[in-house]
């Protein structure tokens, strides 16, 4: 067996679990946003600020973002250990991208609460 | 008619890098040999050429070659698929192993995940019947599709996954024979099975882009395989 602390769940199968239903949430977000751009005729800035401002709106959006840390925080450590060999170079890699990974989420967490 | 070669050499006793050497074949006009074929009237022209061979039917699996950038055993392919789009021929080593010469690969870390996979019958210490080991029709055909896997590499050597990490991805030919003694009706060990395959990279590795299934020159499907092996070991931990 092959033991790895760096990526998000203990093992094989909790990783998997967690990239399939991170996956399924962030493609409903996707048809929840397309859906909301295709259903309203005049994009405005109140139009915006009223869907964003919607209580559902900013829950769906900080479940997606919280989806989006565990997929890519898994994704990338797979691409990672397939690609970059030398442990050093790959621990350094993995911390700033993960790093920029919870900018983004801290981003779009502040960005909500700012609506 | 005449058919131009393009193949890869390399002899680590006096060459510093790989080349690629071109051969030209004159075979006869309407007939259709098989690569093998080719490869031994090649071998007359230039007995340094090395490549493996042996029962020359696609039974054996020591010919996997990698053929107009496509693995395949060399005994079962005619050089009339090879000759469709005009052009050379061009035959290499199965990808990702080291070459030990020519078209020989040193095939250790593939059979070192066969080996870890435990492919035998494991009977919880009791002795097997000194007869048969009887299966219900049922039981039986649920090893069909999986027990005839020839080892010959083509499926692990197309496989990305298993290119950058051999030593941690069994690979999908060691999880076709993985399941196929899970899937063994006589066979006690599911338990311990899973838990040797359940981290990060020995299964999971595999992410279904099939190229296994489109290589196998045996038919045979490892990415079902694979799928079997997950929901398995997602069922256990779920």
């Amino acid at each position: 067996m092959v033991m790895q602390a760096a990526t998000l769940g203990r093992n094989g199968v909790q990783d998997f679990i967690l990239l399939r239903c991170s996956a399924i949430i962030l493609a409903l977000y996707a048809i929840f946003i397309v859906g909301f751009l295709a259903l309203t005729p005049e994009l405005t800035y109140q139009s915006w600020a009223g869907f964003f401002g919607h209580i559902g709106t900013k829950v769906f959006s900080f479940v997606a973002l919280i989806a989006f840390l565990a997929h890519a925080w898994i994704g990338l450590w797979q691409v990672l250990t397939d690609y970059v060999k030398p442990a050093g170079m790959r621990g350094m890699l993995q911390f700033l991208l993960n790093v920029v990974i919870l900018a983004y989420v801290g981003f779009g967490i502040f960005a909500l609460w700012g609506v | 008619m005449k058919l131009t070669f393009s193949i890869y050499r390399y002899n680590p006793d006096v060459d510093n890098k790989p080349k690629m050497q071109d051969y030209s074949l004159e075979v006869a006009e309407g007939s259709d040999i098989m690569v093998l074929d080719a490869l031994i009237l090649l071998k007359e022209q230039d007995p340094t050429l090395a490549f493996r061979r042996s029962c020359r039917e696609g039974v054996c699996g020591s010919d996997g070659l990698n053929m107009n950038g496509k693995n395949g055993l060399a005994c079962i392919t005619p050089l009339s698929d090879l000759t469709k789009k005009g052009g050379k021929i061009v035959i290499r080593p199965l990808p990702g192993l080291p070459v030990v010469r020519d078209l020989v690969v040193d095939m250790s870390q593939f059979y070192k995940q066969y080996e870890r996979i435990k492919p035998y019958l494991i009977t919880d210490g009791a002795q097997p019947p000194a007869g048969e080991f009887k299966q219900s029709p049922e039981e039986r055909a649920k090893l069909d599709g999986l027990y005839e896997c020839i080892l010959c590499a083509c499926c692990s050597t197309a496989c990305p996954s298993f290119w950058w990490n051999p030593d941690k991805f069994v690979g999908p030919s060691g999880l076709l024979q993985a399941y196929r003694f899970l899937a063994d009706s006589r066979d006690t060990a599911t338990e311990e099975r899973l838990a040797d395959l359940d981290d990060a990279f020995s299964v999971f590795r595999c992410h279904g882009i099939m190229n296994c299934v489109s290589v196998c020159p045996k038919g045979l499907n490892p990415t079902k395989a694979i799928g079997h092996i997950k929901s398995m070991l997602l069922q256990r931990s779920v």
